[in-house]
């Protein structure tokens, strides 16, 4: 019997198994509470992945066996931790697990695990050198991690990606420093961002239109910009420049947005408008947010991870991991 | 009046003067008598020629360095690439009229003892081929040569160093007697072009002409390219890479299609140039030549459409004047132009009226808000009025 044979064999039975409990693949998109397995699954879902992953979930009845050669059992034994992985990560937008990433022997994230569920807004927070910005860089291709696996919409491999590709996936990422094209007015700058065609040929011959028009106008509106439209990016405040780079991401469309450090440098009045802003945005959409303002974080009131070292330290809301004795060592301690 | 939205008036105003140069020089120059007082002598017209060919590849630099941000120092290369195409193609119209009269091999050829013609020059005897390849060479060279180094991501000042690298190296190369392009001399010598001699006037003229209307056609090709999309995309790469990779494009495609047209933009420059001045070498390849063209768009100012045309037309009348008048001081002169355009006028001679000529209207606008605000405020106060 080749390994393909055996492969097939074990699939089957695999599919066989896990039919009558309904995780067939065509359910696959299902909703979780239609479809659960388990309670070890849910558990996977919420708290953070490895430890949910470990346990190879689902209890199959082993008496089913068919095929008695142990090679087969390796093999299905296999499958079936990675179909319990698949399923623990089918559901998730974003699925860090174990990543590490080391910088000249410096781990900057060092087996850091982390969810991020469809529709969800989360707030990270940590000290300076905590792994932040690199997890960022992670997500979105401009560094490979040295080990573990990252992934978007279930089934996405990250790490095989590039920063465009990731991008036009549905990822889009807001700098700390506010970057933005100064030369071009705020239109163009959106006009630039809208999601479509990548093309050198496409951007040589593309003539604007009504839709692509009143899509720029509706992201004007989100971002209150509508009056500067005409002004050049350069000549904006700091915190319009800011909006605008967050306007820029939602002209990409993006499923999951990771916005780094968003009101720093702003005024109260900003700050505030800001936390409008990513709210209103996040009910529609994912989104990361990576911020030092614990005044911010409150305002948004979503679940917060605080990350320390490299890896997650403490995750829930906020009063929980403000509340957490290894959190406050780490802000206070030392 | 579309058109004139497209590029703006000023713009229009440069291609007309070049179209008018293209038609008027040569009439002054071939049917007005000496005596005349707007007769334009026979050595201004290959001078201007030349000019208006260096203005060609300053515009073209200005492409890529301007619009894109990408300061290559190794332009001189794909000009000098073109220049050897039209020099072949124009070796080979020698025929057997050369000094030892061989009308298979050019002379150099037959000096270095060689039997037959190598194959990189077949297809050299027909004008189609040799135009083709004036803008072949030069763009399959940038087309590979971007393809990897924007690849690599390689920016900023290490992108300025290899590329001039390059052109040091096929200087090296081209002095070679063995590469086939006569070594150090170059190719020199030539008779005729398309049938017709290349030292009488109306010929010269006509070069000229032709000069003048591959400028304004790079002008308007330029100018499109800027003001589309892809315009915009170009500026983007240059003022924030990182954000334009961030929103999914991919500036390195960018950067490898302004690159690869720019190369085929100084080709063509290079080939009006040769017929003109009458000779090709590898001095075309050194690099302080590859510097000088940066200095030409700097001082009419990058990235503006007619700026770097106008500082090539300057700055190479300028070189002619002054080195017949102090020769020894040329160099001098052009050192301390770049230091002064880099000190006081970091936009360049165009971008500067162009940003005073913004300051002011802003200037008045805001006045006139103030006023207007003031109108309000009168208003208010009198309400009967």
């Amino acid at each position: 019997m080749t390994e393909a044979k055996v492969i097939d064999k074990v699939a089957e039975e695999i599919r066989a198994l896990s039919q009558p409990q309904g995780v067939g693949s065509a359910q696959a998109n299902a909703q979780p509470s239609a479809s659960a397995p388990g309670a070890g699954r849910q558990e996977a879902r919420t708290s953070s992945p490895p430890s949910g992953m470990a346990e190879p979930a689902e209890p199959q009845p082993r008496e089913t066996v068919v095929s008695p050669h142990p090679y087969a059992t390796q093999l299905r034994e296999k499958r079936l931790a990675a179909e319990a992985n698949g399923r623990a990560r089918r559901d998730t937008l974003l699925y860090l697990d174990g990543v590490t990433k080391s910088f000249d022997g410096f781990k900057a994230i060092n087996n850091l695990s982390l969810v991020i569920e469809k529709g969800e807004m989360r707030a990270i927070i940590g000290p300076n050198g905590a792994g932040k910005t690199t997890m960022m860089d992670i997500i979105t291709g401009k560094t490979r991690p040295d080990k573990g696996e990252v992934f978007f919409n279930g089934d996405v491999d990250l790490t095989r990606h590039d920063e465009a590709a990731i991008a036009n996936m549905g990822i889009g990422r807001k700098f700390q420093k506010p970057t933005v094209f100064e030369s071009h007015t705020i239109e163009d700058n959106i006009r630039l961002s809208l999601s479509g065609p990548r093309s050198v040929l496409e951007a040589l011959v593309h003539r604007k239109d009504e839709p692509e028009r009143a899509r720029i106008e509706e992201i004007l509106e989100t971002i209150r910009l509508t009056a500067k439209r005409k002004t050049l990016a350069a000549n904006l405040s700091h915190g319009q420049k800011q909006w605008l780079e967050i306007g820029m991401l939602l002209a990409q469309d993006p499923e999951l947005l990771l916005v780094d450090e968003p009101v720093a440098g702003m005024t109260d009045a900003e700050t505030e408008e800001t936390a409008r802003l990513l709210r209103e945005i996040a009910t529609t959409r994912s989104v990361v947010v990576v911020e030092h303002d614990m005044g911010f974080v409150r305002e948004l009131g979503v679940k917060v991870t605080c990350l320390h070292e490299g890896s997650v330290l403490s995750e829930g809301t906020l009063d929980k991991v403000s509340a957490d004795p290894k959190v406050i060592e780490v802000y206070l301690g030392r | 009046m579309i058109l004139a939205r497209f590029l703006g008036p000023r713009v229009w105003i440069l291609i007309a003067a070049i179209l008018a140069a293209a038609i008027l020089v040569p009439m002054a120059n071939l049917w007005l008598p000496a005596s005349h007082p707007l007769h334009v002598p026979s050595y201004i017209v290959p001078l201007w020629g030349k000019y208006v060919c260096y203005a060609l590849l300053a515009l073209a630099l200005d492409l890529v360095w301007g619009y894109v941000g990408i300061l290559s120092l190794g332009h001189g290369a794909f000009f000098a690439l073109g220049g050897y195409a039209m020099g072949m193609y124009l070796m080979r119209q020698i025929g057997a009229r050369g000094v030892y009269g061989n009308p298979d091999l050019p002379d150099f050829m037959v000096f270095l003892n060689w039997k037959e013609l190598p194959w990189y020059w077949y297809g050299f005897g027909e004008f189609w081929f040799a135009a083709l390849m004036v803008m072949l060479v030069p763009g399959l060279l940038a087309f590979v040569f971007g393809f990897f180094a924007f690849r690599s991501r390689v920016t900023g000042v290490y992108l300025s160093i290899i590329t001039q690298a390059m052109t040091y190296a096929l200087l090296l190369a081209f002095f070679r007697n063995d590469m086939g392009f006569g070594g150090n001399n170059g190719l020199t010598d030539f008779k005729d072009i398309l049938g017709f001699s290349i030292q009488a006037d109306a010929t010269r003229a006509g070069l000229f002409a032709a000069s003048c209307i591959a400028l304004a056609i790079g002008v308007l090709l330029v100018g499109w390219l800027t003001r589309s999309k892809f315009g915009k995309l170009m500026i983007a790469v240059r003022d924030a890479e990182s954000r334009t990779r961030f929103i999914g494009w991919r500036p390195e495609y960018v950067k490898l299609f302004a690159f690869t047209v720019s190369a085929v933009m100084a080709g063509i420059a290079g080939a009006l140039y040769v017929p003109q001045v009458g000779i090709i070498n590898p001095g075309e390849f050194s690099p302080v030549n590859s510097i000088e063209i940066v200095v030409w768009a700097a001082v009419g100012g990058r990235g503006t459409l007619i700026g770097p045309v106008i500082g090539a037309l300057i700055v190479n009348y300028g070189k002619t004047v002054f080195t017949a008048l102090a020769p020894e001081f040329w160099l001098f002169i052009l050192g301390s132009l770049f230091v002064f355009v880099t000190l006081v006028l970091p936009r360049g001679i165009v971008g500067t009226i162009d940003h005073g000529w913004d300051t002011l209207r802003q200037r008045r606008r805001a006045r006139d808000a103030e006023k207007g605000e003031a109108d309000d405020a009168a208003a208010v106060a009198n309400p009967a009025e």
